[in-house]
């Protein structure tokens, strides 16, 4: 297997690019893995990676109904950040942040994590009096945030608005400067490669249809579309689908889904220097390294499972994006698409046991699960290997719903719900 | 030819003339050099018509490219148009429709499109194939930030966006209709004239300036005439009907749900720049019963070596050069094509005047009448023949090598024109999920699922013939009217022939040993499809993501098919089974701005207005932003230095005399029934069916999940009916919640409730003068005693002849009370009011003066009620009922939310006296480090308080309640304002309530 560098470009670039190995196998599956994850997304494929890197469980195998990072993982807007309200959140956020720093080196695989800043925009009194709390928390746990006046807001990103004129002025942002944006494809794929060196079994086009249990209600293996495989440890990763799987094991989730929209524009030359997002007025901005501008919206109001959405926030977005940005109203929308997010009531994910021994969960990212992904499958290895939470990961149980003690990060989501 | 400044425009009375108007002649400026053309014209054939070649260069390796197509699939000729704020980078040349004074300019080349420096990158393009940069640009690890990416960022994206605000506005308007039809070639015009003359409402959306589809391009006759004629008596039949709407300029670029369709009407485009007042574009929502899709089809190109070099075009891109718009795109052509459409442009070079080498066609045997026809206009037939390679430079096509039967030969050509055969437009059906069925006969997809309510004709839906196209369009049509209820006696089809349109599939010449371009836009060539099977992306979405083919501004229109048949071939797969990419709206790139249509500004979302709000402003009220509306924050008057100045005497001012101020704001939702007080116990935490009429109570409600979710009084004025307030923030919210509850938790329940809160105004009086005031208002016949209207007491009184309803209730912890009066008096009563009060040396206070006695009260409002806090956190648990259930109680009783150490409310001081305290800072225990495990909770609110002359303040503590005393500090490291704290009770005036009782 060939080491990705600039040597081996050139290499293979005088070969005539022939003799480039596949990136990842397309094995059959085996008829027993120690452990199966459920999805191959960014946060199954890192989980898999970790266990198979620094837990020496190589026999892995991760299941997946359509194509690796083909769900969230390729429909997100890619922001990272980690300045959320709660230590519990903040300990899991900056874990994913660290990982992010040295990620393209961990997989060979270049990332392109690029921390350009990610300012959140004030535009009332509230939400300056939120954000002001929000630094000092921050500033607690030892996450840099800032706090910027307009006029530095502008000067950070200068084709901001601040104009008073506007309905709801910019009246000062937070500032997290090692936010940023990645290449949510090479996410995944640099997971996939690097997982797939290491022994495990990426199963594409395999649909689970079933968890089978022994007569103590543990889990003994799965039924699929490309046959039955056992195996004592399921690691269920299925973002917006989740609850479906779940319900095969008579697992009820606490969770409800919703579509997510985001849109891209033509590319152009760099106009947009930094992450912009709005919780009041509903946008979020940044621009591609192909010069497209990556816009997300809400998401619809009510739960469903359609791809699409209402073309209403799409145009409600697109308002506010006019709003703060308009020298980009001449510039045009390309695709505009929906996936699917599955939100928890205090919007924190779920990661850790369930009631059924040998099966795991790691769901509930809601809006913002891309920017968690090496972090959380970081914690959820080591839950999975150890059978016993990882001590960042340990906040996210599922009983905290029953127990009471939340992680409420309502007011931190990206675009209020 | 004739003219020397359009020396490729074919000379007027010949037997190809195209129809532009010459008596209209336009300039115009390509990279600042001057050209002409005529009205009629688009950019990309006036720039034909003039000999320019080179429009752009390529994204990636910078190669020089030309014109490709006529039409919205072009990825080759893009421009910036015009200049300064109207720059529109990306633009197709294809698609503008000239005008006179246009500028364009050529895009992403530097210095000059004819030498670009970065034309370089073709000699390393060996490095820059699908996905290298996945693969290096990592070391050293700091590079990536600081010299990679910025490069990469600078090489990529197209054009260059304007960098002013667009100066154009962009409207919205709304549509509906029974029949909506989508493009009018043909299909479109049979379907349109089939359902208008029935008389159903026919709205017929037309991208181009002219209808007629391809009728306008090719040599075709209906009824015998020349076909572009049918298309303008058509168009002249469809106008004069009074039901039908036809829409030229209007691209429908979206299906959506509930049968919306979005369009964009381009109203000013065509001209230099908007007339005042006139909309550069509409945007259009349309709301349709049935919708024919007459959307046609784009025909593909073949993969072959050098097909991107300028003189490479599309077939019927060609027909549509000479025919529509008299040019001739070369003079000199070989014509490559797999299908028996491709040979029609053969013959229509050569009616144009231009020599043809060769047709190439790698089918071994083609109908006769084509190869006769061919011989007969001196054209050589070069059967079982491909185009491996094309050479030439940045002036264009040279000549093309071509194998046949294992020989090649050289044909000098200036022109090739390509046809790989017609991909029917299916991207509307797929919209909504539909996917597109493989066809083996046309070889391509065609419409499989359709979206309801969408049928499709015409060559969309596969149907090529002229005659077959205009046969299922009027069939379409006439069934689309006859499900809306209408119906016309069928009319006698018009005459044309159905020409020959025999297709073999042929996606990519294997044998090209140079680069061979499948996505023009994005630089994907044959090698990168090899690649990415090599290295396992062959998923046709992994495919996609690792080359970026069809990911261009063209979504793959001519580049999506013959990359993934490339890569079934590679993967031995049927194309059934590989499937095709689902195309996302726009169907066409639609500005941003169009979106947002007038809802910019100050109009970025409406100002809500309470009657007071012109009274507030002349009394020089300093207003702030409460939701949607403006209230009055605070009134200064001259001489106050500054705005704590001022609030300071409105609270003295109230606690000492009275004050007045607008609270009309609140949310007010009028719940009547007869089991309204059954339905207010089940969403209210404390108990409203015990409340006596003329009785009004403070209410708390939960969410589900047991949070607090909204405050307020509500009060009895009957039996069955109520009226509850709620917090300006969560009006809307409340009421959604209302009716939410009642529609789909308790539809048994008799209850109904409106939203009223427009329709009353409500003022606030309190001060120890409150009822004096009153008084005087209502005169002396009304007795306002405490015993006729006690603390929390609520009555309907009529004042002069207006009903209005008196509530005792207080939030400043003063006598005081809140008035209610139809919100047309609104206006006139505050002024009454404030009349009296001044006289009464009284004054109006605004929020900050309200928000400052609510913190000395210890009421709790929105800093508070955050989503986050229980009813026990904020002191509020002894509200909860013990005896009845209620939304969110069983989920409020978890054992974490009940525990002692969750943060509760509590008062704080500043230990140094006249310090300010800052709202935000965080509570750490006396001396103990700034670290997150010592976090025990935040300050809420702080107002300077005149009543206890200094700073006081709100936070969330844990243990609160049992700490009052205890010195904490309040970390507040970002305004240098760390400073230590005492925990107190949150109630710092009249702990009794003995004021508010007076």
């Amino acid at each position: 297997m060939g080491t990705f560098s600039f040597g081996s470009l050139l290499r293979n670039a005088m070969a005539g690019h022939k003799d480039w190995p596949r990136q990842w196998r397309a094995p059959d599956p085996k008829p027993a893995y120690d452990a199966i994850i459920v999805g191959a997304g960014g946060h199954g494929l890192a989980t898999a990676y970790y266990l198979a890197k620094e837990h020496g469980v190589r026999n892995v195998a991760v299941l997946e109904k359509g194509w690796l990072g083909g769900g969230n993982t390729g429909r997100n807007t890619t922001i990272i950040r980690s300045n959320y309200l709660w230590e519990e959140s903040e300990a899991l956020y900056d874990h994913a942040v660290k990982l992010w720093e040295g990620l393209s080196h961990e997989l060979n695989y270049n990332v392109m994590y690029s921390p350009r800043g990610v300012l959140m925009l004030a535009h009332n009194i509230h939400d300056i009096q939120v954000f002001k709390r929000h630094v000092h928390a921050n500033r607690l746990a030892g996450i840099d945030n800032e706090w910027l006046t307009a006029e530095q807001a502008k000067e950070f990103c200068p084709p901001l608005n601040i104009a008073p004129g506007m309905r709801y002025p910019v009246l000062g942002a937070a500032l997290r400067r090692r936010g940023g944006v990645a290449r949510y494809d090479a996410v995944a794929w640099g997971y996939a490669r690097a997982a797939d060196r290491l022994g495990v079994d990426i199963i594409q086009n395999c649909e689970v249809k079933g968890i089978r249990r022994d007569a103590n209600g543990a889990v003994t293996g799965v039924e699929t579309t490309r046959g039955d495989i056992a195996t004592k440890k399921i690691g269920v990763v299925a973002a917006g689908h989740t609850s479906v799987v779940m319900s095969m094991a008579d697992v009820r989730m606490p969770l409800e889904s919703f579509p997510l929209q985001a849109l891209v524009s033509e590319p152009v030359k760099p106009v947009m220097p930094c992450v912009v997002m709005s919780n009041t007025i509903h946008a979020y901005i940044s621009q591609s390294d192909k010069g497209e501008l990556v816009i997300g919206a809400g998401t619809d109001q009510y739960i469903s499972y359609s791809q699409t959405g209402g073309l209403h926030i799409t145009t409600h977005t697109l308002d506010a994006i006019c709003e703060l940005f308009p020298m980009f109203r001449r510039m045009r929308m390309l695709r505009n698409w929906g996936g699917i997010v599955d939100v928890t009531p205090d919007r924190s994910p779920i990661i850790g046991k369930t009631p059924v021994p040998g099966l795991f969960v790691n769901c509930g990212w809601g809006t913002g699960g891309f920017k968690a992904t090496p972090g959380s499958g970081h914690v959820f290895a080591a839950t999975i290997a150890r059978d016993e939470p990882h001590p960042i990961a340990a906040p996210f149980t599922m009983e905290r719903f029953v127990t009471g003690r939340l992680i409420d990060e309502a007011a931190a989501a990206a675009v209020a719900h | 030819m004739s003219d020397m400044a359009q020396p490729n425009r074919l000379p007027a009375g010949g037997a190809i003339e195209g129809r532009v108007d010459r008596n209209r002649p336009l300039a115009f400026t390509f990279d600042g050099k001057s050209y002409s053309g005529y009205a009629g014209d688009t950019l990309a054939s006036a720039l034909i018509a003039a000999g320019v070649k080179l429009i752009g260069r390529s994204f990636k390796y910078h190669r020089p490219r030309g014109i490709f197509s006529a039409g919205p699939e072009e990825p080759n000729a893009l421009i910036e148009l015009r200049g300064g704020a109207r720059r529109e980078p990306n633009t197709r040349a294809t698609t503008i429709e000239l005008y006179d004074g246009l500028e364009a300019a050529s895009q992403n080349r530097w210095p000059s499109l004819a030498f670009d420096i970065l034309a370089i990158n073709q000699i390393a393009s060996p490095l820059f194939v699908g996905g290298f940069y996945y693969k290096t640009f990592m070391w050293p690890a700091s590079f990536w930030e600081k010299v990679y990416e910025p490069l990469i960022r600078r090489a990529a994206g197209l054009g260059r966006a304007s960098e002013s605000p667009d100066p154009d506005h962009y409207e919205k308007a709304y549509a509906f209709c029974d029949v909506l039809v989508v493009g009018s070639g043909p299909a479109g015009l049979a379907a349109a004239l089939a359902a208008g003359r029935s008389g159903a409402r026919v709205i017929l959306c037309e991208d181009d300036a002219q209808l007629g589809g391809r009728l306008l391009s090719e040599r075709q006759t209906i009824d015998d005439a020349p076909a572009h004629l049918f298309a303008a008596a058509a168009g002249g039949e469809l106008r004069s009907l009074p039901n039908v709407c036809v829409m030229s300029r209007t691209q429908v670029f979206g299906a959506y749900d509930s049968e919306v369709y979005g369009a964009l009407e381009r109203v000013a485009d065509h001209v230099t720049a908007p007339a005042a007042g006139v909309p550069r574009q509409r945007f259009w929502h349309i709301a349709a019963k049935r919708c024919v899709n007459a959307m046609g089809a784009t025909e593909r190109p073949i993969v072959f070596g050098g097909n991107d070099r300028p003189g490479v075009m599309l077939a019927s891109a060609v027909r549509t050069y000479l025919n529509r718009f008299g040019v001739l795109p070369g003079r000199k052509a070989v014509v490559f094509t797999t299908n028996d459409d491709g040979w029609r442009t053969a013959a229509d070079l050569v009616a144009a005047g231009a020599q043809v080498e060769a047709v190439v066609d790698p089918r071994a045997s083609v109908d006769e009448n084509l190869t006769k026809a061919a011989a007969a206009g001196g054209v050589r037939v070069l059967l079982g023949g491909y185009i491996v390679n094309v050479t030439g430079g940045a002036r264009g096509v040279t000549s093309a090598i071509v194998s046949v039967a294992g020989k090649r030969q050289i044909l000098t050509a200036d022109l090739v024109a390509v046809s790989g055969g017609w991909n029917p437009q299916v991207a509307l059906t797929t919209h909504r999920g539909g996917k597109p069925r493989w066809s083996d006969a046309l070889s391509t997809f065609v419409p499989g699922d359709l979206p309801d309510g969408m049928t499709v004709a015409g060559a969309a839906n596969g149907d090529l013939g002229l005659a077959e196209s205009l046969r299922k369009g009027s069939e379409a049509g006439a069934a689309a009217a006859a499900a809306c209820g209408f119906s016309a006696a069928p009319a006698p089809q018009p005459r044309a022939e159905d020409e020959p349109t025999a297709v073999a599939p042929l996606w990519h010449v294997a044998e090209s040993r140079h680069k061979a371009f499948v996505d023009l836009q994005n630089d994907v060539t044959a090698d990168d499809i090899t690649l990415a099977h090599a290295e396992g992306f062959r998923s046709i979405e992994h495919l996609k993501r690792y080359t970026t083919l069809g990911m261009a501004t063209d979504q793959g229109k001519t580049s999506n098919l013959n990359g993934h048949a490339m890569m079934a071939a590679l993967t031995g797969q049927a194309m059934s089974d590989v499937g095709t990419i689902l195309s996302r709206p726009p169907h066409q790139p639609v500005a941003i701005g169009a979106f947002a249509g007038h809802h910019r500004d100050r109009h970025f979302r409406p100002t809500r207005h309470t009657a007071g709000h012109a009274w507030a402003l002349e009394n020089g009220a300093v207003m702030v932003e409460a939701g949607p509306w403006l209230r009055p924050q605070y009134f200064p008057r001259s001489g106050e230095k500054d705005w704590l100045t001022t609030v300071v005497r409105e609270v003295r001012t109230v606690r000492s005399v009275v004050g007045v101020c607008d609270v009309s704001t609140l949310g007010r939702i009028d719940i009547q029934g007869r089991d309204a007080a059954a339905f207010l116990d089940r969403v209210y935490v404390n108990t409203f069916s015990t409340l006596p009429v003329g009785k009004a109570r403070y209410g708390v409600m939960l969410r589900e999940d047991g949070f607090v979710m909204d405050d307020g009084t509500t009060s009895r004025f009957a039996e069955d009916h109520y009226v509850m307030s709620t917090t300006t923030a969560n009006a809307a919210k409340i009421m959604q919640h209302l009716e939410f509850c009642h529609q789909a938790l308790w539809p048994e329940l008799d209850v109904s409730m409106v939203s009223v809160t427009e329709q009353w105004s409500q003022y606030a009086v309190a001060g120890p003068k409150a009822r004096e005031l009153l008084m005087q208002l209502y005169g002396p016949d009304v007795d306002l005693s405490n015993d006729a209207l006690p603390y929390m007491g609520c009555r309907e009184i009529p004042l002069r002849g207006i009903p209005t309803r008196l509530f005792r209730i207080s939030f400043s912890g003063e006598l005081a009370y809140e008035l209610a009066v139809p919100a047309r008096y609104g206006a006139a009563v505050l002024e009454a009011l404030m009349a009296l009060c001044g006289a009464l040396g009284g004054c109006p206070y605004g929020t900050e003066a309200q928000s400052v006695m609510r913190i000395e009260k210890g009421h709790v409002a929105g800093n508070e009620l955050n989503g986050q806090t229980v009813a026990r956190d904020l002191g509020l648990g002894r509200m909860m009922s013990t005896k009845r259930d209620y939304i969110g109680r069983v989920m409020a009783g978890r054992p974490a939310l009940m525990a002692p150490d969750r943060p509760t409310l509590v008062g704080i001081r500043p230990v140094e006296k006249g310090r300010r305290l800052t709202a935000g800072a965080h509570i750490l225990p006396g001396g103990a480090a700034a670290v997150a495990a010592n976090d025990q909770g935040y300050v809420t609110s702080v107002a300077y308080s005149p009543t206890c002359e200094g700073w006081i303040g709100l936070a969330l503590v844990v243990n609160g309640p049992a700490r009052h005393g205890e010195r904490v500090h309040a970390f507040d490291a970002m305004r240098n304002n760390d400073q230590d704290v005492v925990i107190c009770s949150p109630v710092f005036v009249d702990p009794e309530g003995v004021r508010l009782r007076g």
